[in-house]
């Protein structure tokens, strides 16, 4: 077999990992390490993942850079903490959809806020997986779950548009389906000087796919091939054709201004420099 | 065979992802759950199982002509 060289990413006496069968968790992990990959410059010694608490952040102790596993809710904290300390450093935030527009739905705002230059990867499970399938934020409308036996009735956060409001500088959604299409999305991310938000949707079969009866994961990811719709075709279709589960995937924005990081630089030069 | 598949085992968990997204049926969950190529000659190499395993348990490498042909 010839190697795989996104591999050497992994830390190998972990795998293998411990999420579900099924789980999209692994498929967007590794769609984030063959980004990185692809970056020149970015080595494991420069790159630094950050994680809240959940599922999804569970995939900073496989991932072989420096990596912090952080508080729930508070992984945009840490890593702006790392971005202003080293700003010469890369830094990729990995969260969930309770994580990020729960506990830390503040941190998520004000990170988009400022700009601050980081790569945040969403992975949308559309549920609490860890903890036993509580609602989230993010789950959808009527959809059950261990606190909504009746389906939920909290109108759910389109956390692209919310980032996007909040003041990000790169906002994009793929599914663990189009794996290439994600792998394009992060890197494009990476790319991006200032606050790049990336919402990947993965499948969930234990907590949220069962008790919605969905079915195994390759229906659940059937279902995000045939209800993905890419941008540029979202956009020209009628009102009355974006119905059902049908939801846009792709890049929906990205503007410049200037980072957290050059923002605070030029603070520390105008009160004489920063202590050596 | 076109093809040469490597199987991490220890990795698989048997979800089923690579059976069903296989365009040519080559796959298939053996009893204890595990995925085993069932018909390694329809293979293509696409490569579809690779890219959506989520435990990377399964490689597909396409074979060249020559080495295709001693097999």
């Amino acid at each position: 077999m010839l190697e795989r060289s996104y591999e050497k990413f992994f830390r190998q006496n972990r795998l293998p990992h411990l999420w579900c069968p099924g789980c999209g968790n692994g498929i967007v992990m590794k769609a984030i390490v063959q980004a990185i990959e692809k970056k020149s410059g970015w080595t494991q010694d420069n790159t630094i993942i950050v994680s809240g608490i959940g599922c999804s952040s569970r995939a900073s102790g496989y991932m072989d850079f420096d990596t912090l596993h952080t508080a729930h809710g508070r992984a945009i904290p840490f890593a702006t903490g790392i971005k202003l300390a080293r700003p010469d450093l890369n830094v990729v935030v990995i969260t969930g959809d309770g994580d990020c527009t729960a506990i830390g739905g503040n941190h998520f705002i004000h990170g988009c806020r400022r700009n601050v230059d980081l790569t945040v990867i969403l992975f949308n499970n559309n549920i609490y997986g860890m903890t036993g399938g509580q609602a989230s934020p993010m789950t959808p409308l009527g959809k059950k779950a261990t606190t909504a036996p009746y389906g939920s009735i909290d109108r759910p956060f389109d956390a692209c548009k919310l980032a996007e409001a909040a003041g990000a500088t790169y906002v994009a959604r793929s599914t663990a389906f189009h794996v290439q299409h994600l792998v394009k999305m992060i890197e494009d991310g990476l790319d991006n000087a200032g606050f790049s938000f990336i919402e990947a949707l993965v499948q969930c079969p234990t907590a949220y796919g069962r008790r919605n009866k969905i079915g195994e994961p390759a229906k659940m990811m059937a279902w995000m091939r045939d209800n993905a719709v890419m941008k540029n075709v979202w956009d020209k279709l009628p009102d009355d054709k974006k119905i059902g589960d049908k939801f846009p995937i792709g890049l929906f924005y990205k503007a410049e201004t200037e980072t957290y990081d050059e923002a605070y630089h030029h603070v520390i030069e105008m009160a004489g420099g920063a202590a050596k | 065979m076109k093809s040469e598949f490597t199987l991490k085992l220890d990795r698989c968990k048997g979800c089923g992802i690579c059976v069903a997204f296989c365009p040519k049926q080559v796959l298939a969950l053996d009893t204890l759950g595990k995925v085993y190529v069932a018909h390694p000659e329809n293979c293509i190499a696409c490569g579809q199982c690779e890219l959506r395993c989520p435990d990377y348990a399964i490689f597909v490498d396409k074979l060249k002509q020559e080495a295709a042909d001693k097999k």
